[in-house]
């Protein structure tokens, strides 16, 4: 039915027909899913401790819209000292629910109708919508695996108009697990201030490294000023399900996101934020979660490659890409017979764009038993399947 | 990796569970498996890795044991201190660990046996009638909730959604 009750911007946006297979595999009990995005860790015991507390003391109420200055002051200090980028406790720190909402806030609060944003594939989903909903025009950028899926500072200039208001990266990288060095960094950043552009720069894997630590990108000479950074809470502290995370910018950005923040969130839970105060004390909680990522890393990287899959060697976050185009199958084929026949979840590599076709993304974020099994699993698929 | 992280890596990777193959081990250090079966050869005859078992729940099992710790209070020998009363405790199997702890008593000792008459008869004859125990306590443990760092109880396992992007 085609009525006009829904905006035109919104009905616009694909459905996908991808849900019908999302909706199968959610139903079926005994699969094994690689298709999850968070952490199989629960919450480190002593944050929901910490939460436990203080529901216990009565912090039930509103924050101040900025978030909780105690927890503003503590990221300040945590900035400065992981990432070497100093941002002021008091207007350039905006607490979110979740690194979602401030990608929102962010494209809503930078852009005017038409204008353009760069933002490179295969990526997170929820960039190009958001940049419609604001009023932008999403250009996307296909990252080759020839390239280890790295965004080139020569791509986006080819990409550049005069609408181009800003530039999306991801690193580490969802779907990927690409990661960029400082050199490659750099390279962008002088794209970016030449055609005096911002960044969005979705850094919420930045803890989630194996080779060689993150580098923030507006640590870099000049980017402070021209980039909103987004982080949060869910990825490394596994913590998806309490929804908190943050922009850090200049003042004058910053502001304007918060002016739309306090009309239609008002402010990120206090039960969420009372517990990051908490999860920023426990860098050994990640560091051991880190640890048990990059075995697990391992071994399924070493597993794709074995039962035939090329895969390229994902460096953050906690996705590979492995290449499913020797088998002949599209991968939302390949992900759908894989489900019927093996009962093993990946997700179709189409979905985070066009260019993502023929990979699929399988996340290592289970245990190191199930990932075993899934191979195993793969393998009598790929066998019968006759591709190896 | 360095040659001291690769062996603080593979006892981690043992220490959750001893029973991986080190054709996996090999995979998570990025070592040759060969490679793997020398150091591990190695920190078991260097002594560092003392043996490989199971962590049991007794009660699960069905095992009816009794497990008792023991404050000691010790008079300390002249020159040798406690390690003589101490190296006389741990050659009983009854006895399954033994510490020399600070504060008010000096060791703590743990004993097993099938019943609670004969844990403490065991205590009355065996740790109580040494010549340098001046007084003990005995506790009986009535549960474990972990051991050896394992959650007896492990809390339910919540369910994921199977698709998020
Ligand atoms: C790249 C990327 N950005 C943002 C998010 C959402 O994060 P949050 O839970 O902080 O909203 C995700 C979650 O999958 C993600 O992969």
């Amino acid at each position: 039915m085609n009525s006009n009750r829904v905006a035109d911007r919104v009905r616009e946006i694909e459905g996908s027909g991808i849900r019908k297979f999302f909706d199968i595999a959610q139903q079926m009990e005994e699969a094994i899913s690689l298709g999850v995005g968070e952490p199989d860790f629960v919450t480190p015991w002593s944050i929901r401790e910490a939460c436990i507390f203080s529901l216990e003391k009565g912090y039930t109420s509103y924050t101040s819209n900025w978030g909780l200055l105690e927890l503003r002051e503590m990221l300040s200090d945590k900035m400065y000292n992981e990432d070497s980028v100093y941002y002021e406790p008091e207007g350039e720190i905006l607490i979110t629910t979740g690194v979602s909402e401030a990608s929102d806030l962010a494209l809503r609060a930078i852009l005017n109708p038409g204008d353009e944003v760069i933002i490179h594939e295969p990526s997170y989903v929820s960039y190009k919508p958001c940049t419609v909903f604001a009023g932008g025009v999403p250009v996307c950028v296909a990252t080759e695996v020839e390239n280890e899926f790295k965004l080139q500072a020569e791509e986006i200039e080819e990409k550049i108009t005069e609408h181009t208001k800003a530039v999306v990266l991801n690193y580490p990288n969802n779907p990927t697990g690409a990661t960029l060095s400082r050199k490659d960094l750099e390279e962008i950043a002088d794209v970016v201030n030449e055609h005096d552009l911002l960044v969005i720069s979705d850094e919420v894997y930045g803890k989630l490294t194996y080779e060689g630590k993150h580098t923030c990108f507006s640590s870099l000479n000049g980017m402070r000023d021209r980039t909103i950074l987004l982080n949060g809470f869910s990825k490394a502290y596994a913590m998806t399900g309490w929804r908190l995370g943050y922009a850090a910018g200049n003042k004058e950005i910053i502001e304007a996101m918060m002016k739309i923040h306090q009309y239609v969130m008002m402010c990120a839970p206090i039960t969420a934020q009372m517990a990051a105060m908490e999860a920023l004390r426990c860098n050994d909680e990640v560091e051991r979660m880190v640890s048990e990522y990059n075995r697990r890393r391992r071994l399924m990287v070493e597993g794709l490659r074995e039962i035939g899959l090329s895969c390229f060697e994902p460096k953050g976050a906690f996705y590979t890409f492995p290449s499913i185009v020797s088998t002949g199958l599209t991968s939302e084929e390949f992900a759908k017979r894989l489900l019927l026949e093996e009962k093993v979840v990946v997700i179709p590599g189409s979905v985070f764009g066009a260019c993502g076709e023929g990979f699929i993304r399988c996340a290592y974020a289970v245990s190191q038993y199930e990932i075993k099994e899934v191979l195993e699993r793969m393998r009598r698929f790929l066998e019968r399947h006759h591709v190896v | 990796m360095k040659e001291e992280e690769e062996e603080e890596e593979i006892l981690k990777i043992l220490e959750g569970n001893a029973r991986i193959a080190d054709k996996e081990i090999a995979r998570m250090v990025g070592l040759k498996e060969e490679e793997v079966k020398q150091i591990i050869s190695e920190l078991e005859n260097r002594g560092v890795i003392r043996k490989y078992k199971a962590v049991i729940n007794p009660e699960k099992a069905g095992i009816e044991t009794v497990h008792a710790l023991i404050d000691v209070k010790v008079g300390p020998e002249r020159d040798t201190g406690y390690d003589p009363v101490a190296e006389r405790i741990v050659r009983f199997p009854e006895v399954k660990s033994v510490r020399l702890i600070s504060g008010e008593y000096d060791l703590s000792v743990l004993v097993g046996g099938n019943t609670m008459r004969e844990v403490a008869y065991f205590v009355a004859e065996k740790i109580s009638s040494l010549e340098q125990v001046r007084n003990t306590v005995t506790h009986f443990l009535l549960k474990t909730y972990k051991e050896n760092g394992e959650i007896y109880e492990e809390e339910e396992k919540v369910k994921r959604l199977a698709v998020t992007l």
